[in-house]
């Protein structure tokens, strides 16, 4: 039973339409009840037409549970489930950015990049980004790294996660979209037009 | 025009195109899903809805009613007494606006309802344009579904799915928002077709015959079984499915306010009301029953009183048909997830015939005492003043228990769900979960158009009819038929209840004034009478029953008198009081 009470990050993956105030509708099952989300990422999945929330959140699985189920009980929701961090592979990436100059002379970039497992993604004359993949303690990591030499400008993803524990949802959405194919969205088809169209 | 006509009244996608409105198109939707009854009021941005309506007077019988909420509440009552999904139009901004609090109450009381309102032209959507306001978000969190319309193309489509989620599964209100634009658009119009599937929307969650054959062993070991019912069986329509589990079982039953007339009042194992104001032996024994049966009904705080403190003893067999019910607030031993008009029988044919004779008389035990220090008081008062209570009693014998009982929110409600009689199902309209003063005038006059051979009576508090009052003026241009009973104790008696108990009788702001009720009626053409002698009582009911057409009789009741029993806020169930 403690282990029900007892606070802790989980997971919540939602699997829906690609819905017009969907995120909304999911958000305020989370603000309604006083819980702030840590992080949030939401992207169209590997099916067209249905897309993929990762949402973490910090709080008991007795309460994590009762969210999922109100989660789900959303129209445009397909599935929804939440695991502890145990249960998934989970990565944020970041961006760094940070003088050209300044790196150059003070830094051995070579060894930063190897031993931070990152990567420059643009060197410009005036400024060089670097990005780095992974968990929150080694995105931070690089971050202490750098601030000494002016870091410029820091921005870090929301998690994505995927479930170590099942064959995925893959199968199972490739087969609700052979069955029952998603419908294109047309919404605010007019809302560019103005007076062009209507008139009144 | 009789192609057009052709292709509107085919239900299912044509050869036959035809050039429709997007306003002719809505129109005709609804006539397809068998709307024959729409409550709304009208301005600019859904004038050509309006304009379309025009000519449908013959197939849609608009009411204009005096303020949305008015015209919502209305459709509340309209689809509580009939069973169908209540329709209501508005306007842009105020008039979308003023739908909330309906929607929020249909929302907790599981009300099916389609809305439709006007929003400005899809170019101006995001402006500040007059009347604008972003109905879909603040109407989602009091709704089950919303959506915006841009695009006449949409609305066939659009509108089959939110009758499709408005009454499916566990019913509720859905909010349609359609721009002027897409009213006025002409499209190419290809027939209606009712939506019975949507992909991502499981209304009825899958029957797991483990479960039930849990449940039932369950309950044939129990010694002390007790069945807490809600208005999940009269929403599932499964109202006899109920009552032959309850008489197979013979176990004792007790109803939730909105599970009110599931079965009989008078049914031999109705046990009577649960919860705050509920009757005391079913609040005493949910802390001693073996086996706690919920079936359609919710563990709302204004049952369980105490969560901790509730039915610990008790193994919990939950039957609903929303998942996220199960385990919401009361832990069950095993959960029946589905459909009770389909659980229930399935439930039924494993269960043996028993009957529990000892336990069922510690209920009456129980209602004996209710009676000697409660009931008597309230129904034969030796007292100069008119009870609450004696009124229903009155009205239950001339009425037998067969009219439509709708109430406001405060003592009367109370008073009224816990005397007043049912024999019928879809008997008791009231405003449940979100507890609306202003919500019983509006919705009796839904509850008769829902319901026009049977008997509508709207019990209404003094506070509560000042709410929405204005309503008389839609049963004075409707001509409906309601008989308006106003219980006047000259407070807010329910706040005033509590301040007595809980704040030393420091009375903050209950004490209200009223108009003439019956000189306001008679300036809708309303006739009416005042009575503050039980003499006149009886006459005065018959009068107001046998006149045809609406009729308000205002009752002066005693000032200062108290609902009880009552469990107070924080306290478990067994710690209710009879004084």
């Amino acid at each position: 039973m403690t282990q029900d009470t007892e606070k802790q990050e989980f997971n919540i993956t939602v699997y829906t339409e690609n819905q017009i105030g969907l995120l909304n509708r999911i958000a305020i099952i989370f603000t309604r009840r006083k819980i702030n989300i840590d992080s949030l990422n939401t992207s169209p999945s590997e099916i067209e037409s249905i897309h993929r929330f990762n949402i973490v959140i910090t709080e008991s699985e007795d309460v994590v549970r009762k969210l999922t189920r109100q989660i789900e009980k959303q129209v445009e929701v397909l599935k929804c489930y939440y695991h502890t961090n145990e249960d998934v592979i989970w990565q944020e990436m970041a961006l760094y950015k940070v003088s050209t100059d300044v790196i150059a002379e003070k830094v051995s970039v070579e060894r930063l990049l190897r031993e931070n497992g990152a990567r420059a993604v643009v060197i410009r004359k005036d400024y060089t980004v670097f990005e780095t993949t992974g968990h929150r303690e080694e995105t931070d990591n690089l971050i202490s790294i750098l601030q000494p030499y002016g870091l410029i400008e820091f921005v870090r993803s929301a998690r994505v996660a995927i479930i170590k524990d099942s064959d995925g949802f893959n199968r199972k959405l490739r087969e609700f979209e052979r069955l029952e194919p998603g419908e294109d969205v047309i919404e605010n088809e007019y809302l560019n037009q103005g007076q062009k169209v209507f008139t009144m | 025009m009789e192609a057009i006509q052709e292709v509107l009244t085919e239900t299912k996608p044509t050869e036959t195109i035809v050039e429709v409105s997007g306003s002719v198109a809505l129109l005709e939707a609804l006539i397809v899903e068998g709307v024959d009854t729409i409550f709304g009021y009208p301005g600019g941005a859904i004038m050509p809805i309006y304009d379309a309506l025009f000519d449908y007077n013959d197939k849609l019988n608009h009411i204009l009613v005096r303020h949305e909420q008015g015209g919502i509440h209305a459709g509340q009552g309209y689809a509580r007494t009939s069973g169908k999904v209540g329709v209501v139009f508005a306007t842009s901004g105020p008039g979308a606006t003023n739908l909330v609090t309906g929607l929020a109450d249909a929302q907790i009381d599981s009300t099916p309802l389609v809305c439709i309102t006007g929003q400005v032209f899809a170019h101006l959507l995001g402006t500040d344009a007059f009347q604008e306001t972003d109905v879909i978000n603040i109407t989602t969190p009091v709704t089950k579904w919303n959506y915006q319309v841009t695009d006449a193309n949409e609305i066939p489509e659009v509108i089959a799915k939110a009758f499709y989620i408005a009454k499916s599964g566990r019913p509720g209100p859905v909010l349609i928002d359609i721009t002027k634009n897409a009213q006025i658009q002409l499209f190419n119009y290809k027939g209606y077709t009712p939506c019975n599937h949507i992909r991502s929307y499981r209304p009825k969650p899958i029957v797991r015959p483990q479960y039930i054959q849990e449940a039932a062993a369950l309950i044939n070991q129990a010694k002390k079984p007790f069945i807490l019912f809600g208005q999940g069986v009269i929403l599932g329509s499964a109202e006899q499915e109920f009552k032959t589990f309850v008489e197979k079982s013979g176990i004792p039953a007790a109803w939730t306010v909105l599970g009110a007339g599931a079965i009989p009042t008078d049914h031999p194992l109705n046990v009577g009301m649960l919860g705050m104001h509920g009757n005391y032996g079913p609040n005493v024994l949910t802390n001693e029953c073996d086996v706690l049966i919920a079936i359609g009904m919710r563990f709302d705080d204004r049952v369980t009183g105490r969560l901790d403190k509730y039915a610990k003893q008790a193994k919990v067999v939950h039957l609903d048909i929303d998942p996220a019910e199960i385990d919401k607030n009361v832990k069950s031993t095993v959960p029946v997830w589905g459909d009770c008009k389909e659980t229930l029988p399935l439930l039924t044919a494993l269960v043996d015939e028993k009957q529990h004779t000892e336990w069922l008389a510690k209920f009456n035990d129980y209602t004996r005492q209710e009676v000697e220090q409660v009931i008597e008081k309230e129904l034969n008062p030796t007292t100069a003043e008119m009870t609450m209570g004696e009124v229903i009693k009155q009205l239950n014998e001339i009425t037998k228990g067969e009219a439509v009982i709708v109430t406001d929110v405060g003592q009367h409600q109370m008073v009224a769900c816990r005397y007043a009689q049912f024999n019928n199902t879809r008997s008791n309209v009231t405003s449940g979960g979100l507890g609306t003063m202003g919500f019983a005038l509006p919705a009796a006059i839904g509850a008769k158009f829902g319901a026009q051979d049977r008997t509508v009576v709207a019990i209404i508090g003094d506070g509560g009819f000042q709410m929405t009052c204005q309503e008389l003026g839609t049963i004075m241009q409707s001509g409906i038929d309601v008989k308006i009973i106003i219980l006047n104790n000259r407070f807010l008696g329910m706040v005033r209840q509590w301040q007595e108990l809980f704040n030393s009788r420091r009375y903050s702001f209950v004490d209200i004034q009223s108009p003439d009720f019956v000189a306001l009626a008679a300036a809708y053409r309303i006739p009416g009478k005042v009575i503050d002698d039980r003499k006149d009582l009886p006459s005065a009911l018959n009068e107001m029953l046998s006149n045809k057409g609406s009729f308000l009789l205002e009752v002066m009741v005693t000032k200062e008198n108290n609902v009880f029993p009552m469990v107070p806020q924080g306290c478990s169930v067994s710690e209710i009081r009879l004084k």
